[in-house]
């Protein structure tokens, strides 16, 4: 069978310091997306348990999946849940959930506890669509624009590039930088153009990486433009699945003149965390299953 | 909050900014625009613990601006857009 160059590596990771049963408050949240699905557990306001799975065809098996996968190797039951959040596309399609929140407002708080309370613009670079938010001290979204209508500046378009040069997506980032001299973007930040072009280049003699250079630095050109329409304060944190892309990070820090923060946490995980962490924000309000 | 809806694609930018801040979820917008491209929703589905109703661009059109809103954006001498007149509280903005 033909090897995925799409096709990351899923993970999971628990805190084995924490016993959830001590715990005052328990909160999950799932978040449903295009691509990607995670589930986090929190427990007072700490990061328990979480998971980075790709979402099947089927959301309501993703969600559980996300969180099957999550609470593997610990002794919480989803069960054992006293309330789940669900974000993301699936959000509606989460079978043990009991709260739907859109990912705008999940990512705004989900920042803030990854980059600490000094983020003030997150760009969300996702599965299929590209979010710019704005955030006070507190997580809460004073502005936001998304574009889900196109791929470019989204994992999709670097799925398809990965795809084409026959590169695992875990390395296109690395890859891209192993260029001498930082070749002209390509022309079209449309991904079906992009990849025509591409292949034209590949043809006359590029190697991967320069055509790797050339696309990363036109994601990154297209995302600065999206953000400039709101603008960046600092501090700027990136999250989704391209934050692990150091080629098309480094080139956009460079654009935009700001330095990204970084977190010690998966960024793919931020939809997630704000909504487990909006979870526990209503139970303390008196919300149950 | 300043809310964005719409894209940017091969053809160009198209944004809606409604500010959440002025809206008081009144609907005059509603009826104002001839696409059908405003709606009201009881909960702000992108402010959770907003408490009144506010005015958003429906799914219907806002992956369609360009086009729902061609209508009132003739190619020369554009009169005003009858969604930010109808809007009393100044909350509606066209980023083209």
């Amino acid at each position: 069978m033909a090897e995925e160059f799409w096709r990351w590596t899923e993970s999971r990771w628990h805190d084995p310091d924490i016993d959830w049963k001590k715990g005052q408050v328990v909160s999950a949240g799932v978040d449903v997306g295009s691509v990607s699905s995670q589930a986090v557990v929190m427990v007072d306001g700490r990061l328990y348990c979480y998971s980075n799975t790709r979402t099947g065809s089927n959301s309501p098996d993703s969600a559980v999946k996300a969180m099957g996968m999550a609470l593997e190797g610990t002794d919480l039951t989803i069960d054992d849940l006293p309330y789940t959040v669900g974000t993301g596309y699936g959000r509606v399609n989460v079978p043990f959930g009991q709260r739907a929140i859109t990912e705008i407002a999940c990512h705004g708080r989900g920042a803030n506890f990854m980059y600490g309370p000094s983020i003030r613009t997150v760009l969300d670079m996702g599965g299929q669509d590209c979010k710019a938010i704005h955030v006070d001290e507190k997580g809460k979204v004073t502005n936001f624009l998304m574009n889900d209508k196109c791929a470019a500046g989204t994992g999709r378009g670097m799925e398809v590039f990965a795809d084409l040069l026959g590169v695992s997506i875990n390395d296109v980032g690395e890859l891209s930088l192993k260029v001498e001299e930082e070749p002209e973007p390509v022309s079209s930040t449309c991904v079906v153009f992009a990849k025509s072009e591409a292949s034209g280049l590949l043809r006359a003699g590029w190697p991967k990486e320069k055509v790797l250079a050339a696309y990363s630095s036109a994601m990154a050109h297209r995302v600065a433009g999206l953000l400039e329409r709101i603008g960046v304060e600092p501090d700027f944190g990136i999250t989704g699945g391209i934050a692990k892309n150091v080629g098309v990070v480094t080139r956009l820090e460079k654009e935009i003149g700001i330095k990204s923060l970084q977190s010690k946490y998966d960024s793919q995980i931020a939809g997630a965390l704000g909504a487990a962490l909006f979870a526990e924000a209503l139970i303390k309000k008196g919300a149950k299953k | 909050m300043l809310a964005n809806y719409g894209y940017k694609d091969g053809s160009g930018e198209f944004f809606i900014t409604i500010d959440t801040d002025r809206c008081n979820g009144c609907g005059d917008c509603v009826p104002a625009c001839p696409a059908g491209a405003f709606e009201v929703a009881e909960e702000d589905p992108n402010d959770p613990l907003r408490e009144e109703p506010v005015a958003l661009i429906g799914e219907a059109q806002r992956k369609k601006l360009k086009y729902a809103c061609a209508q009132c954006k003739p190619a020369s001498s554009r009169p005003p857009l009858p969604c930010v007149e109808a809007c009393k509280a100044g909350a509606i903005a066209h980023s083209w």
